[in-house]
């Protein structure tokens, strides 16, 4: 479904303010964020991450990237342009503002008690947000509006230094904080090569980067930033474009190592993430490609899950015991089954009734396989247990690295047929009907032939993704299958971009990935989710790798 | 959508039914003539069980028609929204669960006061209100964040807006309130049950239904007779011919938002009275049944709304009892929100126009 088919004539325009209004009103903002992220509990709990070792916690790099965008947004004119005294003066008003909005915070949770209605307006907070001053001192109350105050100003002359620049200061920055935040990751890489940067010059901390290596990303970075660029605009697009491909290859040797080279904790996370791939391109062939919103995707995953479970279970609800190789298919076609099943009455409906007919045929779906009436046979919420892992070649697939080569496998061969189908004349007819139905219909597709096929495939997809969660996990349970990961995979294909493969792997890396490594971070991130879905359609609609046909239209219009 | 034969009388009606249907038309027959069959069957072998005495079945009916009401408190919240946007505001289930938050801390600090002892009466319409004031706030936020942006244009921005937002309230109010269940403190003149016209009936659930009778008539009041109830009905026929003749389209939108949110709040509140216990995760399921009384009712109607969620709450109090206890299942009332959501997707697919039907309904869908 494109993003800009104007149905009303009727438009909503912002009223104007005077600029201080505004430079007032976007550090205010900067300020109920950063209250509404430390009454959230996110500000204790990311305060324990150390971005640079005893020196920047992730809340933070949090507070400071609020209070400098506050500078950098009231930093710009009207135009977007930035000019001189203007720069300083809101950027200095605008973060002054945010930090005055935490003082107040700080001031009111230390005369009431607020922890009977707000849980996370702990002592810690205070103390937290104190920043090692002492606590209800002058200096607390003040040294927070004047370093927001210093960060906006900052802010603000981010915005009015040449683009040049402050891509390579975004890029360096960018550098550290990935470094800083996954520690781990980037530990147990260097624990498996070769011991190379000698025993006395260490790069990380126990935490995070130490200082001086943190420098040193910060400046690398920039330097990078810049040197490419300049490469790139002398070089002609032909070889551009070779390079860009050796870009790809690159992250795919990447992909292909990755378990080899780190630790049993990032295989496994990268098996989450090739499951969810698997999921995700299920769903975009009903979303991205055919536009029916389904939010009761986990449905055919469940099917997927419980078929395994109920072939390859060696506990006493088992139908069989056969090999997990011959249940896959079993499991692909009988959710394939359940998405026609499904698909025949639903698809006549259309849009937001779509999207809330299959959210109660998914819920539906889970109340059944959680109830005490088909316990029997699926176990309730006990679940089925002891389902025998995959085996190959009298091997047997049981490390997280085995597994994540076959969710891999099965990825790219879903990949592969994915690509196929989107440049086939199904394909075709389903963004025809896509845009418009009617018009399609017109055209000659039928649309109940091609919605249903969108559906089943997807289901499809969606049973062999759960297949492999059996297999890996070795137990199901019906709290497994829960809404929240329909709107996962959802979520994924948004950030990503709507019909676009590479926007699948590039949104459950950043959706599924990110979060499971970063553990301060479980807490909040159906949270961030939330957040992600509402600025993505604000930003950048099109997702963060769009669909090539989306690209073109843009390039178009 | 398929031609229905108008009467059976007509000659040849049948033959060019069979004439004009496709195969997908036979499969929805058979779903349509199979689910009826379970219905029929289950109910008749529930009525002869008789598992559960007269007096049971009464009481279940009080139950269904509290729950109704809370049920169509939030369906109008639901049609409002639908029937000036067509769109359906994916977050409304999350408004009322604020708004039940907003009663709870309200109620909390009248308790402090001693005013919730001393003058209950007066405390309730305000625990009530201050769930309207949160609904109605909280309502304007999403309005602002997830639909106004997107207003002229037609895309599937705003659902996915309204899906996130749904997100950002509960994981925002779970880290703001915290997990545990929480209960409305000092409403301890609830907790005893009077004598109807001979039937025993706990208080909460008459408060409950008179106050969402009261609310819905003065809802009904402002949209019929209010200026700005006129201007509501205008826009939500043409938007464009609304803005012509000089109703300002946004603030209408706006005021609807308000409207449906405080009504949400008022669910929130009445459901707390009457469950005893809300947490931050209440408002999703409860605003599937909300949509489900709306569609059911017939969306885009008022009346409907509170017809759909009385019969809603029905079935899904008598359904468990008479239905699925046919069927000898055990623990049959795990099983009712699969009659509430089986409801709902049945009349999406057979009925998208509801009970009190609009003729366009499967159009604007």
């Amino acid at each position: 479904m494109s993003f800009n088919a104007v149905t009303s004539s009727f438009k909503v325009t912002r009223r104007r303010k005077t600029p201080l209004a505004e430079t007032l009103q976007v550090g205010a903002l900067a300020g109920f964020a950063a209250i509404g992220f430390a009454l959230i509990g996110a500000y204790v709990a990311m305060d324990k991450r150390h971005v640079v070792e005893d020196t920047l916690t992730l809340s933070q790099i949090a507070f400071a990237l609020m209070a400098i965008a506050a500078g950098y947004v009231a930093g710009r004119d009207r135009q977007g342009r930035p000019s001189g005294t203007r720069v300083v003066v809101h950027g200095a008003v605008a973060g002054l503002t945010a930090g005055l909005c935490v003082s107040a915070l700080v001031l009111l949770m230390g005369s009431v008690s607020l922890r009977a209605t707000l849980v996370a307006a702990s002592p810690m907070l205070i103390k937290a947000l104190s920043l090692g001053a002492p606590i209800g001192s002058l200096q607390a109350l003040v040294q927070l509006p004047a370093l927001g105050a210093l960060l906006g100003v900052i802010g603000g002359l981010f915005a009015a230094m040449p683009s040049r620049y402050r891509r390579a200061l975004t890029y360096g920055f960018a550098f550290v904080l990935i470094a800083g935040l996954f520690r781990d990751v980037f530990v147990s890489v260097l624990d498996n090569l070769p011991d190379l940067n000698g025993p006395d010059w260490e790069v990380f901390g126990p935490g995070g980067l130490n200082r001086g290596s943190a420098l040193l990303l910060l400046v690398g970075g920039a330097l990078f930033c810049l040197v490419r660029d300049r490469w790139n605009a002398q070089i002609d697009p032909a070889r551009r474009a070779r390079s860009s491909k050796a870009g790809l290859a690159l992250l795919l040797v990447g992909v292909l190592v990755l378990p080899l080279v780190t630790n049993d904790f990032v295989a496994q996370v990268a098996m989450l993430v090739a499951l969810y791939m698997l999921m995700g391109m299920g769903l975009n062939i009903e979303l991205g490609l055919a536009g029916l919103v389904d939010l009761g995707f986990v449905a055919f995953f469940a099917v997927g899950a419980y078929t395994v479970a109920l072939m390859c279970s060696s506990g006493p609800l088992a139908v069989a015991d056969v090999s997990f190789w011959v249940a896959l298919p079993v499991a692909v076609v009988l959710a394939a089954g359940a998405g026609m099943l499904f698909g025949l009455p639903v698809l006549r409906v259309r849009g937001d009734y779509l999207a809330m007919a299959t959210l109660g045929l998914g819920e539906i779906i889970r109340v059944l396989v959680l109830s005490d009436a088909l316990a029997p046979y699926l176990g309730g919420s006990q679940g089925i247990i002891e389902i025998d892992h995959p085996r190959i070649f009298g091997v047997s697939l049981q490390s997280p690295a085995a597994l994540y080569y076959l969710a891999l496998a099965l990825a790219g061969v879903v990949a592969f047929i994915s690509w196929r189908l989107q440049h086939a004349r199904i394909g075709r007819a389903w963004l025809a009907m896509r845009e418009d139905e009617d018009v399609a219909q017109a055209l000659g597709i039928d649309p109940v032939a091609s919605k249903l096929l969108a559906y089943t495939i997807g289901a499809a997809f969606a049973g062999a993704a759960g297949a492999v969660f059996a297999a890996l996990v070795g137990s199901v349970y019906p709290h497994s299958f829960q809404l929240l990961v329909s709107i996962n995979v959802l979520a994924i294909l948004v950030i990503g971009g709507l019909g676009s493969l590479p926007g699948v792997l590039v949104g459950a890396i950043v959706l599924i990935g990110l979060p499971e490594l970063l553990r301060e971070f479980g807490e909040f991130r159906y949270l961030f989710y939330g957040i992600a879905l509402v600025a993505m359609m604000h930003v950048r609609a099109e997702g963060l790798w769009p669909a090539t046909t989306q690209t073109q239209e843009n390039a178009r219009a | 959508m398929s031609e229905v034969p108008r009467s059976a009388t007509e000659p040849g009606a049948f033959s060019e039914w069979l004439r004009r249907s496709t195969w997908v038309d036979h499969v929805l027959l058979a779903i349509r003539i199979s689910v009826a069959a379970l219905v029929l069957v289950g109910l008749a072998g529930g009525l002869t069980a008789g598992t559960y005495s007269a007096a049971d079945f009464v009481s279940f009916t009080m139950f269904g028609l509290t729950i109704g009401s809370i049920y169509a408190l939030i369906a109008l919240g639901y049609t409002m929204v639908y029937g000036i946007l067509r769109m359906i505001n994916f977050a409304h289930g999350d408004v009322m669960m604020i708004g039940s938050f907003a009663g709870l801390f309200a109620a909390g600090a009248l308790n402090d006061a001693g005013l919730l002892n001393a003058l209950p009466l007066l405390a309730l319409p305000l625990v009530l209100a201050a769930g309207m004031a949160g609904g109605a706030t909280m309502s304007l936020i999403i309005e602002r964040i997830a639909y106004r942006p997107f207003l002229h244009v037609r895309s599937l921005a705003p659902l996915i807006c309204a899906i996130g937002m749904s997100f950002v309230l509960q994981y925002a109010a779970r880290g703001l309130f915290g997990t545990r269940n929480r209960a409305y403190p000092g409403f301890g003149w609830m907790e005893g049950t009077v004598s109807l016209f001979g039937l025993i009936v706990p208080i909460p659930q008459i408060v409950a239904f008179i106050a969402a009778l009261i609310v819905l008539a003065g809802l009904l009041a402002l949209v019929k007779l209010s200026p700005l109830g006129k201007a509501m009905r205008a826009v939500a026929e043409d938007r464009d011919a609304a803005a012509l003749v000089g109703i300002n389209v946004g603030a209408v939108i706006v005021a609807t938002f308000a409207i449906g949110g405080a009504m949400a709040g008022v669910a929130g509140v009445l459901y707390a009275l009457v469950f005893k216990q809300i947490t931050v995760f209440m408002g999703f399921a409860l605003g599937v049944k909300g949509f489900a009384a709306a569609i059911l009712g017939g969306i885009g109607n008022l009346g409907g709304a509170l017809l759909g969620g009385l019969v809603l709450g029905l079935a899904e109090a008598l359904g468990p009892a008479l239905v699925l206890e046919g069927f000898g299942l055990p623990a049959p009332y795990q099983l009712k929100d699969v009659i509430g959501y089986g409801m709902l997707v049945m009349i999406l697919i057979f009925r998208p126009q509801g009970l009190l039907g609009e003729r366009l309904a499967s159009k604007r869908a």
